[in-house]
């Protein structure tokens, strides 16, 4: 069976996935940045007590999975979702999905991911790819972060799609189920229901690390580095706080971008409810996010590092906080 | 951030790829534009790498002092740590601690071995000499 599928280059891996998986049900009405934003994926958290190479473990957007999920739930699109012990059971389920006409969205770890320069493989687990068809022993795969497709062989692809470490893919597959045209009703709900929860996320939880008090406190911790971890880890931990906010996969601004860009979609879907005028603070908070990126790299290259350079870093993120806190109460206030 | 402020500074990845940013255009419309790599994430990622050269060339040494195994030193060179290498081979982390003191290494049945080199994909002769041989 032939399957019906396009590849789209996208910004980040997850709503780029989600996006390719419904553009033929959504006649490309999901868009990458509307299904960031209908699946909540902004977020900011620094996690206490866990290092991920060596370094602090911080994140600009919700839990692996989360993304696709709450897209397909908030649409109404009923979803096959699968994780495997075996490697073997594992593949030939893919098989009979592509067998049965799906594209079909796989979770990876990209150490062993063959089509990635080397400089840019770690065992980061969570990239998302699609595979769209088989031909003998080889998978045709759709990477939305890559220009173009590639293809894996059965090995390589169950060397990634069974990566060991943290968030072990597990063979986890995904796709939604074969329904009916998703209506343009169903998309304004699900928007709605997207904004709501990124609401939720950023301002109510309850926990310092997240959200964004959790950027404020970041801010402020980062003012303690210098003194804390020297000046050299300090610089090596910015470093890593920038790759998380900038590498491929973000969209740039730490995928603040990305969510202006939602927002302004956002408006055109619901007028009259100011979404385009909190797309542009959010375009500010991405715009600050990488003034911040530019300061930590002068602190990294060594050209600054004193005390205040620190703390002009620092104060950044505090402002960023004020500044996406604001954002996100006027989503907050909005009268649906 | 503004299409024509979108960086163009050639990264490792932009000869493979470029990338895509979400920018506005003059009229303040968010549109996607292709980067071929930011300078500032350049460095960080020059940062990491020369980090782990770092974590690697002093494995080495207390492999070479009988500090520690070559497991230290493989697990360096392959970005693992303790839990990473334990799921890909099935032993417990306090049970690679054990292994990382070389007295307990040098006496590790062939078995276990084996499965080391399996999760560094290298051969086992090349895991006892802490040699590479390839990439």
């Amino acid at each position: 069976m032939k399957i019906e599928f396009e590849h789209h280059q996208a910004a980040h891996c997850e709503s780029g996935v989600t996006s390719n998986l419904l553009r033929i049900s959504s006649q490309g009405k999901i868009t990458e940045p509307i299904a960031f934003g209908i699946g909540a994926g902004l977020f900011f958290a620094y996690i206490p007590l866990m290092k991920i190479n060596n370094g602090p473990a911080i994140a600009f957007r919700t839990l692996p999975g989360h993304i696709f999920n709450r897209t397909c739930q908030s649409l109404g699109i009923s979803v096959i979702r699968k994780k495997f012990r075996s490697p073997a059971k594992a593949e030939s389920f893919l098989r009979e999905s592509l067998n049965n006409g799906h594209a079909v969205g796989c979770q990876v770890g990209v150490y062993y991911l063959p089509y990635f320069p080397k400089e840019y493989r770690f065992h980061f687990n969570a990239h998302n790819i699609v595979v769209y068809g088989r031909e003998e022993d080889n998978y045709l795969v759709s990477d939305p972060i890559m220009e173009s497709t590639n293809i894996l062989d059965s090995y390589q692809l169950e060397r990634v799609r069974f990566a060991k470490g943290a968030l072990a893919p597990r063979g986890h597959l995904y796709f939604p189920e074969h329904g009916p045209a998703i209506s343009d009703e169903q998309i304004k709900h699900a928007i709605k229901s997207g904004i709501k929860k990124n609401v939720r996320n950023m301002l109510g939880i309850p926990f310092s690390f997240a959200g964004v008090k959790g950027i404020k406190a970041t801010g402020n911790r980062i003012k303690k580095w210098p003194n804390k971890l020297g000046l050299q880890k300090a610089g090596s931990y910015l470093a890593q706080m920038v790759r998380m906010q900038e590498e491929i996969g973000t969209g740039g601004g730490g995928f603040r971008y990305i969510y202006a860009a939602f927002l302004q979609e956002a408006d055109a879907w619901l007028p009259g409810k100011g979404l385009a005028a909190v797309s542009r603070m959010f375009t500010q908070a991405g715009d600050l996010w990488r003034t911040a990126a530019v300061q930590a790299s002068g602190i990294y290259k060594g050209r600054i590092g004193s005390q205040q350079d620190f703390d002009v870093m620092g104060n950044y993120l505090v402002e960023i906080a004020e500044l996406e806190k604001e954002a996100f109460l006027v989503l907050k206030k909005i009268k649906w | 951030m503004k299409k024509d402020e979108v960086p163009q500074d050639l990264s490792s990845l932009g000869k493979i790829t470029q990338e895509i940013c979400y920018a506005t255009d003059s009229s303040g419309k968010y549109v996607t534009a292709l980067s071929s790599g930011w300078e500032v994430k350049i460095k960080a990622l020059d940062v990491a790498w020369a980090d782990i050269e770092k974590r690697i060339e002093s494995a080495k040494q207390q492999v070479l002092n009988k500090q520690a195994s070559p497991l230290l030193f493989f697990m360096e060179y392959r970005l693992m740590d303790i839990s990473i290498l334990a799921d890909y081979t099935g032993f417990w982390k306090w049970q690679i601690k054990r292994h990382l003191k070389p007295k307990v290494f040098h006496q590790l049945p062939a078995k276990k071995l084996e499965k080391y080199a399996a999760a560094f994909n290298i051969k086992v002769k090349d895991l006892k000499n802490m040699i590479i041989n390839e990439d």
